[in-house]
C-alpha cells in the first residue's frame, strides 16, 4: 500500500512539473505586454521600462522560470502585477468563495443524480424512466451559463426570492452566505447530475443483471435490502470515476457561473487576470486547479478501494 | 417523499431570500463593467481606477467639472504671469488627507516630482513634462514655473493623474488611497465591490450620501438583473443599450443618455499602401453609413462625427458631411486611384462597438468593392499589434480621453498620419492661452483631419446612464473618466 502511495505521489509531481512548464512556456508566448495593459496608451517608453524593470519581466525566461517554481515550492507565489499584492493572499481570499461553491455543487449534484439513476434503473422502460431520461438528455444539452441566467431571472427577478448575485461574505452569517452561493450552485450542479444520473442509470442496470442480485431477489430480500446492500455500492464504481473527472470540469464551470453572479472566486480572478496579462495569477492559479484535478483523481482511486474490496489487493503476486 | 422535498426546497429558497433593498436614503450602490486594478489614479491607465477615486477621493489643484470646464480643486485661486510661464496657486486652508496629516504646498511638490521621476510609473507622465519647476513658496502657495507657454495645462492638472497625494501615504495608495476629497476609503472586496464613506473632516461642502459601493458586474445580463433586484441602486454607464427600453418603462428608474469623450472611430493605417492614396481613404470614408452603424451596433445611442472632436464640445464643428455616406463616390475614386481588388483586414478589440460596428463596416466596405477580413483580438494583443507594431490596415476603436486631437501631431502614433501643416496648428493651440484664439485653432485642426481623410470618424459613444427616478446630482455626462459623486443625494 505504501509503495502504491509513493508511486502516486511521484507521478503527481510529475504531472506538476509538466504542467508548470506548459503553462509557463503558454504565458511567455501569449502576445501582450503586461506593462503596456497596465499602463495604457499614454505611457511613454521610459515608464513602461521602468515598470517592467519592477516586475522583473525582463529577465530572461529560464531565470524566470527557476525563481516562479522555487516561490511555489516554498509557498511564496510572487506578486500580482495587477494588484502589487501577494498572489496567494488573492488566491486565499477567493477560495473561501470558490470552494464552497464547488463543494456544495457536487453535494447537490450527487445527491440528485444518484437516487435519480437508481430509480430510472430500477424503473427501467416505463414512463417515468422515460421523463427522467428525457431531463436528463436536457440537462446534458443545456449551457450552463443560459441555464444560470434563467435562474437569476426566474427566482431572482421574478420571484425576488433571491438576490441576482454578489456574496456578502462569511462574516456576514452562515445562511446568507450559503443562500447566496444556493442559486450558483444548483447552476452548476444540475448539467452535471443530468450526465451522473445517466452513467449511475446504465451502471446500475448492468450490475441489476448480475447473477447475486437475482440470488438476493430470490431468496426474498426487501426492496430496500437488495438495492441499498447489493446493488448500490457495485454500481458506484463507474459514476465515482465521472465525479472525479466533472471535478474538472466544475473548476473550469464557475469562471462563467462566478461571471453570471458576479461571485468574487477564483474563476473571475484568472479570467480577469488573462485579460489584464496579470501571467502570474494566471500561471498560479492554473497550477493550483492542476494540482487539485490530480489530488481529486488520486482520491478517486482512493475511494474505489474503499468501495470495492477487490481493488484493494493491488499488487499482483510476482 | 417528493412532497415532503418540494417543501423542503421551497422553505429553504424562502429561508434564503434576502432581506430586500433599505429604502437607502444616504447610501449609494453604483455598478461598475470593469473592476479597477488598483486605487491610485497616479500609477494607472484604467478608467475604472478615476471612477471610483477621482474627486470622491482624491483631488488635484484644479478639478474637471460636469460639463468639462477647469473649476478650483485643491487651489483655491491662481494667478498667471503675462508670458504665460509662471503660475501662482493659491492653496486650500485647512484641507487635510484622510490619515490626518495637514495638506501643505510641499504635498503638491512631492507629488509632481512624484510623477516625474525616472522611475515613476505614471500613465500620463507628459502632462507633466512642460514643467520646469515647482517650488512651494510658503506652506500655502505653490508656484510651478513652465518651460513653454501651455494652453491646456489647468485642465491637465485636473485629470485624476495629476492628483495630489501625500509622502506620508503615497507607497500604499493602491490598496489604501488616501487623499483630500469628501470622501474616504473605506474598504475594497476584490472581485466584489469598493466603499467609501463621507469625510465629516472635509475642508469644503460636505458630500450628501454617508456611503457609496461600487460593485462590480461584467456581465450585462446580471448587470439588468441586478438593477431590476435592488441588489444595486444604479448604472452610471449601462452595458447592454438593448435592455434601456426595458428601464425606460420602468417607473423606479430614469434613463439618461448623455455624451462622452470618446471618438470611436474606424483608424486607418496611413502608411499602408494604398491607403497612403488620400484617394482610397476617402473612399473608405464616403462608404461608410454612420447613422447604420449607430442603429446597428448601438442600438441608436450615439452621436455621428465628422472629426477627431466631441460635439458636446463648444468648440466642435459639424464636419459630417465632408465625407458623407456615398457608395458611388466612393466607387469612383477607387477607380481613379487605380484600386482593384482591394483587400483590407479590419482588427476589432473586444468592445461591443468595435465587435458589432465592425460587422457592418465590413458589409458597407464590401458594397463598394473592398473585401474586409475581420480579425477579433484581446486589448493586450491590440496594444502590441496596432498600437506598438503599426501591424494593421484598419481598426474600429473608441478615444476617450478628453481634448485628444493632438494625437495626430505626434511622432508616432498608430494612425503613421504625418502633416506638418496639422503639426504647426497643434503647436500654436498647446502654447495658446487665449479661450477665443484655442476655438478657432481647435476648429482648424478638426478641419485639416476632416479633409485630409485620416480615418474615418464614425460617431461619439453615448453614456447611457440608468438611476433610480428619485436620485439627484449625478453627471449625466462624461468630460472625464469618473463617477463624481460628491454632489448626488436622493429626494423624497
Amino acid at each position: 500500500m505504501l509503495s502504491v502511495a509513493v508511486r502516486r505521489l511521484a507521478g503527481l509531481l510529475a504531472t506538476l512539473v509538466v504542467a508548470s512548464l506548459v503553462v509557463f512556456t503558454v504565458m511567455d508566448v501569449l502576445p501582450g505586454d503586461p506593462a503596456q495593459v497596465m499602463l495604457g496608451t499614454e505611457a511613454r517608453e521610459d515608464t513602461l521600462a521602468a515598470l517592467r524593470t519592477r516586475l522583473g519581466l525582463d529577465r530572461p525566461a529560464p531565470e524566470r522560470y527557476v525563481t516562479w517554481v522555487a516561490g511555489l515550492a516554498t509557498g511564496n507565489l510572487g506578486v500580482s502585477y495587477t494588484y502589487d499584492e501577494p498572489v496567494a493572499g488573492l488566491i486565499a481570499e477567493r477560495l473561501v468563495v470558490t470552494l464552497p461553491l464547488a463543494v456544495f455543487a457536487i453535494l447537490l449534484s450527487t445527491a440528485i443524480a444518484l437516487p435519480v439513476g437508481v430509480f430510472a434503473a430500477v424503473r427501467r422502460g416505463t414512463p417515468v424512466d422515460t421523463v427522467v431520461m428525457g431531463l436528463g438528455q436536457l440537462g446534458v444539452a443545456v449551457p450552463n451559463f443560459w441555464f444560470a441566467m434563467l435562474l437569476v431571472l426566474l427566482f431572482a427577478v421574478q420571484l425576488r426570492w433571491a438576490s441576482a448575485g454578489g456574496f456578502p461574505g462569511w462574516s456576514a452569517g452562515l445562511l446568507p452566505a450559503v443562500g447566496a452561493l444556493l442559486l450558483p450552485a444548483i447552476a452548476l450542479a444540475l448539467p452535471q447530475a443530468a450526465i451522473l444520473a445517466r452513467i449511475t442509470r446504465s451502471s446500475t442496470l448492468d450490475v441489476l443483471g448480475e447473477d447475486y442480485v437475482r440470488t438476493a431477489w430470490a431468496k426474498g430480500l426487501s426492496r430496500r435490502a437488495v438495492l441499498g446492500r447489493h446493488v448500490f455500492r457495485n454500481a458506484l464504481i463507474g459514476p465515482v470515476t465521472i465525479m472525479g473527472l466533472q471535478f474538472a470540469f466544475l473548476l473550469s464551470g464557475t469562471i462563467i457561473i462566478e461571471n453570471v453572479f458576479f461571485l468574487p472566486g477564483l474563476g473571475r480572478l484568472v479570467f480577469q487576470a488573462v485579460a489584464q496579462r496579470d501571467l502570474i495569477v494566471v500561471k498560479d492559479v492554473v497550477v493550483i486547479l492542476v494540482a487539485a484535478v490530480v489530488i481529486v483523481n488520486f482520491l478517486v482511486d482512493l475511494a474505489y478501494a474503499a468501495i470495492d474490496p477487490r481493488l484493494r489487493v493491488r499488487d499482483v503476486p510476482r | 417523499m417528493s412532497r415532503t422535498l418540494a417543501a423542503a426546497l421551497t422553505a429553504a429558497l424562502l429561508w434564503f431570500a434576502p432581506a430586500g433593498a433599505e429604502a437607502a436614503k444616504d447610501t449609494l450602490s453604483m455598478g461598475m463593467g470593469l473592476e479597477p486594478p488598483h486605487l491610485d489614479p497616479t500609477a494607472g491607465a484604467a478608467a475604472a481606477i478615476d471612477e471610483v477615486v477621482y474627486a470622491n477621493v482624491f483631488e488635484g489643484l484644479t478639478r474637471i467639472g460636469p460639463d468639462g470646464t477647469v473649476l478650483p480643486g485643491l487651489a483655491a485661486s491662481w494667478t498667471i504671469s503675462p508670458d504665460g510661464l509662471t503660475y501662482t496657486f493659491a492653496l486650500r486652508k485647512g484641507a487635510k488627507f484622510h490619515d490626518g496629516t495637514d495638506f501643505e504646498a510641499t504635498d503638491v511638490v512631492f507629488s509632481y516630482e512624484r510623477a516625474t521621476a525616472p522611475d515613476s510609473v505614471n500613465a500620463k507622465k507628459g502632462i507633466f513634462e512642460p514643467i520646469a519647476k515647482v517650488e512651494a513658496k510658503d506652506a500655502g502657495t505653490v508656484v510651478v514655473t513652465l518651460k513653454r507657454p501651455t494652453g491646456g495645462f489647468l485642465f491637465d492638472m485636473g485629470r485624476g493623474d495629476a492628483v495630489i497625494v501625500a509622502p506620508e501615504s503615497a507607497a500604499t495608495n493602491k490598496s489604501n488611497p488616501v487623499g483630500t476629497g469628501p470622501f474616504v476609503f473605506d474598504s475594497w472586496a476584490k472581485g466584489d465591490k469598493a466603499v467609501i464613506r463621507r469625510n465629516d473632516a472635509y475642508w469644503g461642502t460636505p458630500a450628501k450620501l454617508k456611503r457609496v459601493t461600487f460593485k462590480f458586474i461584467s456581465d450585462p445580463a446580471a448587470a439588468a438583473a441586478a438593477l431590476l433586484v435592488g441588489d444595486i441602486d444604479m448604472f452610471p454607464n449601462f452595458p447592454a443599450p438593448e435592455l434601456i427600453p426595458q428601464f425606460a418603462a420602468d417607473p423606479r428608474f430614469a434613463v439618461h443618455i448623455g455624451t462622452t469623450e470618446g471618438e470611436t472611430i474606424l483608424a486607418i493605417n496611413n502608411a499602408q499602401k494604398p491607403l497612403d492614396d488620400i484617394r482610397v481613404r476617402r473612399a473608405i470614408c464616403h462608404a461608410i453609413d454612420r447613422q447604420a452603424i449607430i442603429d446597428g451596433a448601438m442600438y441608436g445611442f450615439g452621436t455621428p462625427i465628422g472629426s477627431h472632436f466631441a460635439p458636446h464640445h463648444p468648440a466642435y464643428v459639424d464636419l459630417t458631411g465632408v465625407c458623407a455616406y456615398d457608395p458611388a463616390k466612393s466607387k469612383a475614386l477607387l477607380a481613379e486611384a487605380g484600386v482593384k481588388n482591394l483587400k483590407l483586414r479590419l482588427t476589432l478589440p473586444p468592445p461591443a462597438y468595435a465587435r458589432r460596428g465592425g460587422e457592418i463596416v465590413a458589409a458597407q466596405l464590401r458594397a463598394v468593392g473592398i473585401d474586409t477580413d475581420i480579425i477579433p483580438v484581446e486589448w493586450a494583443q491590440w496594444l502590441k499589434q496596432v498600437f506598438k507594431e503599426y501591424d494593421y490596415d484598419l481598426t474600429i476603436v473608441s478615444h476617450t480621453e478628453p481634448l485628444d486631437i493632438e494625437i495626430y501631431a505626434r511622432d508616432s502614433y498608430y494612425f503613421n498620419y504625418k502633416s506638418q501643416p496639422y503639426r504647426d496648428v497643434i503647436s500654436a493651440l498647446t502654447a495658446e492661452s487665449d479661450p477665443v484664439r484655442r476655438t478657432e485653432l481647435m476648429q482648424k485642426a478638426q478641419r485639416i483631419l476632416a479633409d485630409d481623410a485620416v480615418n474615418a470618424f464614425l460617431f461619439e459613444l453615448a453614456q447611457q446612464g440608468v438611476w433610480p427616478a428619485k436620485l439627484r446630482g449625478v453627471w449625466e455626462n462624461r468630460p472625464v473618466q469618473a463617477n463624481d459623486v460628491t454632489g448626488a443625494y436622493w429626494v423624497d
